[in-house]
């Protein structure tokens, strides 16, 4: 964690210029209501995170106070219902939202898809009416960071071979363990954590900062998703109040699910950063002078142009139609593992082609090229490899599981 | 206190802007609309005002349907209700005719819009309002405060700032720094689905204006350099190219 405070953040004095490709005229299909809470939190970017985030990225600075304006705009589980302080809104609004923050950040995009989509989802669907009252409207408005404890240093792709574990001592659970990789954990207030009972199943717990043998030391020296901050979660005969196990459903299915809904935010950000990249390439190919032209003239600049509108036009279609499932609660696992793979993949692809056609502006901090990429080369890993989401398919094809 | 906000519905300053039917109307292909941006300036002192207690929120727009959107952000960014009224908004004397039959109906005591509208850039309307209910108007309002019921104003004029204090009611065409803009939030937009938005019919007005055409800008020259102490070559062109001198 740097050592600077936000007051001397450098704010950038370029102007975003942003505006979505939209070749296949896809805003036909939006409501007027999801086009506004488009703009609205494009302009929330535009305020809040554009001028400032070259600089926290350069610096590997997590700006705590975006938690609260994240909140007051509504980014944090905005799916869920009102009574929560939650915007109950449906899944294209929220693929929406997801694709115009990380189309700031990937980082920040992490901040707020793990709030809403990792604690707060599973505290609405596995927790009880107590729970939910105590926890979400603090977590909807940014007074609380939440985190979520799945992955462990020797379990990633694997998560049931999990080792953290919790013992039933009559009056409370004793919780032990260690998780990795994990999003907004150094900051965070509230740790969804699976751990495995007696029994050997995963259940979810609840672990709140400040209760004894809980610790969150942070990760350093990322060169991916600077911005935003990741650590772990260390269990040391943590003493966990009954009150806080998430009885709602247990086993690997429970976690498995948070994740989908997760990954679903993560197929829309990612073509998000997609268009920054690509819109920043289309004008700076306009702007370029080389051998007297613009070098938009040369063709193997346009082929890299055609083929980014191409890809970006076909990742938003999928988006789409997976959110109109969502919506309908008909989409399935190999359904979003489809989307975001090719839409992660894609996007990385992108910003690496966006990054030959920026030359050597593309490497600095000046355009968000290469910062997109590096963010990029852990959204094509976490929440489910790359080659993972490839066997969720390939087992959807032939009845195969080829992971076990 | 009862403060109505007048909003424009203007193309984004972005727009590409080009006329159809014979020159006559502008086009609006491919046209994002907004609300007006000194219009947005108002209503963002309207919301503080009503955050910090005591005032209700209308938003007014002169327009046919296709303004609902806009309307809608308004009422997303905060304000309890909204009135079209349904009408193309021709010409400045009729919208402001239209507007102060509403601050008639509903008794607001306090009218503000924005300086002016960014698309034909009049900036009457406000003095239209305030000499046809005969209450004051003050434009361009760079601040305004309240205390009690008396109004502290701080107003742009040539080579300076005035202070001025006024009593309600008042109309003020307002301009930045008199609030920053306000970004609607998820839960402002979900509960301006059903905030009330009446639709009334306009009033008749004997507009005195008729419209003839439009006309684009002509285009930009492109620029020639020429180097300094080159000075017969710029008189040259000057004369010749140019034909200023």
């Amino acid at each position: 964690m740097s050592s600077h405070t936000a007051s001397e953040t450098k704010k950038s004095l370029k102007q975003d210029l942003f505006e979505h490709p939209d070749f296949y005229a896809l805003d036909d299909l939006l409501t007027e209501e999801h086009k506004l809470i488009r703009s609205s939190v494009r302009d929330f970017v535009k305020r809040n995170i554009s001028p400032y985030i070259e600089d926290w990225a350069q610096r590997a600075h997590f700006p705590y106070e975006i938690v609260r304006k994240f909140g007051e705009i509504g980014a944090f589980g905005p799916t869920l219902p009102e009574e929560y302080g939650c915007g109950g809104l449906d899944y294209i609004s929220y693929g929406l939202i997801m694709q115009e923050i990380e189309r700031g950040d990937s980082g920040m995009r992490s901040t707020a898809s793990v709030q809403g989509s990792l604690v707060m989802y599973p505290i609405y669907k596995f927790g009880n009416e107590q729970q939910r009252k105590k926890y979400l409207p603090k977590l909807a408005s940014g007074e609380w960071l939440g985190c979520f404890g799945l992955t462990e240093p020797d379990h990633g792709s694997n998560p049931s071979g999990m080792v953290t574990h919790f013992k039933d001592m009559g009056d409370h659970f004793l919780l032990n363990g260690a998780k990795m990789w994990i999003s907004n954990s150094p900051k965070a207030d509230v740790a969804v954590v699976w751990a495995k009972n007696e029994a050997g199943r995963i259940q979810g717990l609840i672990v709140e900062r400040g209760m004894e043998g809980f610790s969150t030391p942070e990760t350093h020296g990322k060169w991916s998703l600077r911005a935003s901050t990741t650590g772990e979660l260390v269990f040391d005969n943590v003493k966990v109040p009954k009150e806080n196990l998430l009885t709602g459903k247990d086993g690997l299915g429970a976690p498995m699910m948070c994740l989908d809904s997760a990954r679903y935010g993560i197929a829309w950000g990612a073509i998000g950063a997609a268009m920054d990249c690509y819109e920043s390439a289309r004008r700076y190919a306009a702007e370029r002078i080389q051998f007297g032209k613009p070098i938009a003239s040369f063709q193997l600049v346009q082929k890299k142009l055609a083929e980014m509108l191409s890809e970006i036009t076909k990742a938003q279609l999928l988006n789409w139609r997976l959110g109109v499932l969502m919506n309908e609660g008909k989409a399935t696992t190999p359904q979003i593992s489809l989307a975001k793979r090719n839409n992660v993949h894609v996007a990385l692809e992108i910003a690496r082609e966006a990054r030959q056609i920026h030359g050597g502006m593309g490497i600095t901090g000046e355009y968000p090229i290469m910062r997109h990429m590096m963010n990029l080369e852990s959204v094509v890993t976490y929440e489910g490899t790359h080659d993972i989401h490839l066997l969720i398919l390939g087992n959807k094809i032939t009845g195969i599981p080829a992971f076990v | 206190m009862k403060i109505l906000v007048c909003i424009t519905h203007v193309p984004d300053t972005t727009s590409k802007i080009n006329f159809t039917d014979n020159n006559t109307r502008f086009d609006t292909t491919g046209v994002q609309f907004i609300i007006g941006p000194y219009d947005d300036y108002a209503l963002a002192r309207a919301i503080e005002l009503k955050e910090a207690g005591g005032a209700s929120v209308t938003v007014l727009n002169v327009g046919l349907a296709d303004t609902e959107p806009t309307i809608r952000k308004a009422l997303a960014i905060g304000a309890d209700d909204a009135i079209r009224v349904n009408a193309d908004p021709t010409d400045s004397f009729f919208v402001g005719a239209q507007i102060a039959e509403q601050v008639k109906a509903g008794g607001y005591d306090l009218i503000l819009m924005g300086r002016e509208s960014i698309d034909y850039n009049s900036g009457v309307v406000h003095g239209i309002v305030g000499e046809l209910l005969g209450i004051p108007s003050i434009s361009p309002v760079m601040k305004l405060e309240f205390e009690g019921t008396k109004a502290k104003l701080a107003r742009e004029i040539e080579g300076g700032k005035e202070y001025l204090e006024v009593s309600l009611p008042f109309v003020a065409g307002c301009q930045e720094p008199i609030a920053e803009w306000k970004i609607p939030n998820m839960r402002g937009i979900m509960s301006a689905r059903t905030k009330p938005l009446k639709v009334v019919e306009p009033v008749a007005v004997d507009s005195g204006v008729q419209l003839q055409k439009f006309e684009l800008p002509p285009a930009k020259g492109s620029v020639k350099m020429v180097s300094a102490d080159n000075v017969a070559e710029l008189v040259t062109l000057l004369k010749n190219e140019a034909k200023v001198l």
